[in-house]
C-alpha cells in the first residue's frame, strides 16, 4: 500500500478508507478504489451480497490481508506504517467459528488481551463474561460449548483488550432468534459506552433494526452510504399509478396541488405520497380527478422496501 | 516492544506443552531410556571403547541430540501450524504485535520445552550409565542453541506445511536419517574413509560433535567449527523467518 498523507478526513471519522483496490494474480478484483468513512461511536452496516467483498474489506482494515493499493487510516493512524496502534484500537470478531478447542474460556480471552498488549485485568475479563452470560462457563473448554456460545467466546475475545472500533463480520449468521437478539442488545450497550461498531450483514432486518448509517458494497465497489432514517423515508413511499382511458398533453392545472408525474406517453399518472402521513390525500385526488373527467381503467399502488433498493442496487439499477 | 504479547504467547504454548504432558516429555523419555537399554547397557557391554569413552556414555550426547532436534522441530511447527489449521491465526495477524514477538513467543516456548526434554533425558541416562560433563558450560550453551535453531526451522516449517503430512515430513524423512547417519552412534573415524568424507556434509555431524566435545573434551571435528556450524544454521532460519514475515507468504491473503 502506498503512504497517503495523514489524511484529509473529517474529524469525525474513525475509519477512513481511501481508494482501497485490491486484486489477487487471477485478475479478480476484490476490491476497487473504495472510499469509506466510519463515524466515531456509530453503528455502521455494511450490506452486500455473498462475494461482494465485505469479508476481504474487513480483513484489510484488520490486518488479516494485505491491500493492493489505497490506504486505511484509523484514528488517524495508518495501518500499515503505524499498525500497532491501528490494531490497537480495534476487535474483530470473524465470520468462522475459529476457536482453540482445548482452551478454557478464561484462557482464551486471557490470552487475547495479553496478544494486543494490554496488562492482565481479571475484573474486565470477568465483566466481558458475565455481560454474555458466559461467566458460568468459564472454565469450560470451548470444544464443549455449542455453537452460539462460541460466537460469544469470540466476542468476548475480541472485546478483552477494550477496543474503540469493533468489527462483527456476520456476527448472526447461523444464530437463532433469542441469541440474535441477545446480540443486538449488547451491540447497543456497547455503542452507547463509545464503540464503534461495524457489522456486516445480508440480514436487511438486522441493518434496520440496529444501524446509524447504511452502506452498500457490490462487485468490491461501495454503492452506497446512507442515513438509515433517510433510506427508510424512501422506504416509506408508496406509489399509485393510474392507467388513464385517453393520454394527457400535461398535468392539469387543476391537480397543481399533488406532486403527480406523467409517463412520457401520457398514458400514466403516478402519485408519491407519504405512508406515514396521516392524509395521504387518495381521497381528494381521485374526487378531483372525477371533477375534471379523466377517467382512469386501471390503479396500483406499490411500496418500495429496503430490499427492493439493495436488490435494484446489487443489480446496477437505481 | 509488546511484552504482554509475547507472555501470552509463551504461557500459551507451554500450557499446550504441560496439557499433553505425555506426549510431549514422557514419550520422549521413555523412547530414550529404551536406546539406553539397547544400546548402551546390552550391545553396549559388548562394544569396545571410543576414544577411552565407553559405548553407552558415548551415545549419550548423539541420543539426547536425536530427541532435541525431532522435538525441537515437532513442537515448534506444531506451535504455528495448528492456529492456520484452526483459523485461529486471524487473532495473531490482526494483533499489535510484530513478528519478532512472534518469533520469540513460539520459539522461545518450544526451545525451552526441548531444553528441558533435553536435560531430563540426561538425568535418566544417568540410571544406566556413568558419564562425565567436562565443559558444563560449553553443554549448556551448545543443547540452547541448538533448541533455538531446530524450533526456529521447526517454526519456519509449520508456516510452509498445508496439511499435516508436510508436517510430518522434514523429521521423518530428513532429520532423522541425518541424526543416525551424523554420528549419533559412532565415531566417524569408524568409517571408510570416502564416507568419512561424505559426513561431513551432513549439518547433523557438527551438532553431535560440539556437544560430544563438551562431554568428553574430544569429538571428530573441531568445536570451533561446530558452534560456527550451528550459528551460520541459526542466522539462516532467522532470515528466512523475517522474509517470511515481510512478505506474508503462507501467512496473508
Amino acid at each position: 500500500m502506498s503512504p497517503v498523507q495523514a489524511t484529509t478526513s473529517s474529524p469525525d471519522a474513525i475509519v477512513s478508507v481511501r481508494g482501497l483496490s485490491k486484486y489477487y494474480k487471477s485478475g479478480l478484483r476484490a476490491l476497487n478504489k473504495v472510499d469509506l468513512e466510519i463515524r466515531r461511536g456509530e453503528i455502521f452496516a455494511l450490506l452486500g451480497p455473498n462475494g461482494a467483498g465485505k469479508t476481504t474489506l474487513i480483513s484489510i482494515i484488520c490486518g488479516i490481508a494485505n491491500g493492493s493499493e489505497g490506504s486505511v487510516h484509523v484514528d488517524g493512524h495508518d495501518i500499515v506504517r503505524d499498525y500497532r496502534a491501528a490494531r490497537g484500537l480495534i476487535g474483530l470478531v470473524p465470520q468462522e467459528l475459529s476457536t482453540d478447542a482445548f482452551e478454557t474460556v478464561w484462557a482464551t480471552v486471557k490470552f487475547s488481551r495479553g496478544l494486543f498488549g494490554k496488562a492482565p485485568n481479571p475484573v474486565h475479563l470477568e465483566r466481558i463474561l458475565r455481560d454474555l452470560s458466559l461467566w458460568e462457563k468459564k472454565d469450560s473448554k470451548i470444544m464443549a460449548l455449542s455453537g452460539g456460545m462460541k460466537r460469544r467466546v469470540l466476542i468476548a475475545k475480541a472485546l478483552a483488550h477494550e477496543p474503540r472500533v469493533l468489527f462483527l463480520d456476520e456476527p448472526t449468521a447461523g444464530v437463532d432468534v433469542e441469541l440474535r437478539h441477545d446480540m443486538w442488545e449488547m451491540v447497543r450497550r456497547l455503542r452507547e459506552s463509545g464503540v464503534t461498531i461495524i457489522l456486516t450483514t445480508h440480514y436487511i432486518e438486522e441493518a434496520e433494526q440496529m444501524a446509524d448509517r447504511i452502506g452498500v458494497i457490490n462487485r468490491g465497489e461501495i454503492v452506497l452510504v446512507e442515513e438509515k432514517h433517510t433510506l427508510m423515508q424512501k422506504l416509506g413511499k408508496k406509489q399509485l399509478t393510474l392507467s388513464l382511458q385517453s393520454p394527457l398533453e400535461s398535468v392539469p392545472e387543476g391537480l397543481r396541488e399533488w406532486p403527480l408525474e406523467l409517463s412520457g406517453d401520457g398514458q400514466c399518472l403516478t402519485y408519491t405520497f407519504d405512508t406515514q402521513g396521516n392524509d395521504t390525500g387518495i381521497a381528494m385526488l381521485l374526487r378531483k380527478l372525477g371533477e375534471l373527467g379523466i377517467d382512469f381503467k386501471d390503479l396500483h399502488s406499490s411500496e418500495s422496501s429496503l430490499e427492493d433498493i439493495f436488490v435494484s442496487l446489487v443489480r446496477g439499477g437505481v | 516492544m509488546n511484552i504482554h504479547a509475547i507472555r501470552a504467547i509463551y504461557r500459551f504454548e507451554m500450557a499446550r506443552t504441560f496439557r499433553t504432558l505425555m506426549q510431549s516429555i514422557a514419550s520422549p523419555v521413555l523412547s530414550t531410556s529404551l536406546y539406553f537399554v539397547v544400546f548402551g547397557a546390552a550391545i553396549g557391554s559388548r562394544m569396545g571403547a571410543i576414544g577411552g569413552v565407553s559405548y553407552g556414555a558415548f551415545i549419550i550426547p548423539g541420543l539426547i541430540m536425536l530427541s532435541l532436534l525431532n522435538e525441537s522441530i515437532s513442537n515448534a511447527s506444531f506451535g504455528i501450524y495448528m492456529p492456520k489449521w484452526a483459523g485461529t491465526i486471524y487473532e495473531l495477524l490482526s494483533a499489535p504485535v510484530s513478528y519478532v514477538e512472534v518469533v520469540i513467543g513460539y520459539v522461545g516456548a518450544a526451545a525451552t520445552k526441548s531444553v528441558i526434554l533435553g536435560l531430563l533425558i540426561l538425568l535418566t541416562a544417568r540410571f544406566f550409565v556413568a558419564y562425565e560433563i567436562q565443559h558444563p558450560f560449553w553443554m549448556l550453551a551448545f543443547l540452547i542453541l541448538t533448541a533455538v535453531t531446530f524450533s526456529l526451522f521447526g517454526f519456519i516449517i509449520g508456516l510452509w506445511a498445508d496439511d499435516f503430512q508436510k508436517l510430518q515430513v522434514v523429521p521423518l524423512m530428513v532429520i532423522t536419517p541425518l541424526t543416525f547417519l551424523g554420528g549419533s552412534f559412532y565415531s566417524i573415524n569408524m568409517l571408510p574413509p570416502v564416507w568419512q568424507k561424505i559426513t561431513l556434509f551432513n549439518p547433523v555431524v557438527y551438532l553431535v560433535n560440539g556437544f560430544r566435545w563438551s562431554f568428553y573434551g574430544q569429538a571428530d571435528v573441531n568445536v570451533l567449527v561446530s558452534a560456527g556450524a550451528t550459528v551460520g544454521f541459526l542466522l539462516v532460519c532467522l532470515g528466512v523467518v523475517w522474509w517470511i514475515f515481510r512478505t506474508g507468504w503462507k501467512l496473508k491473503a
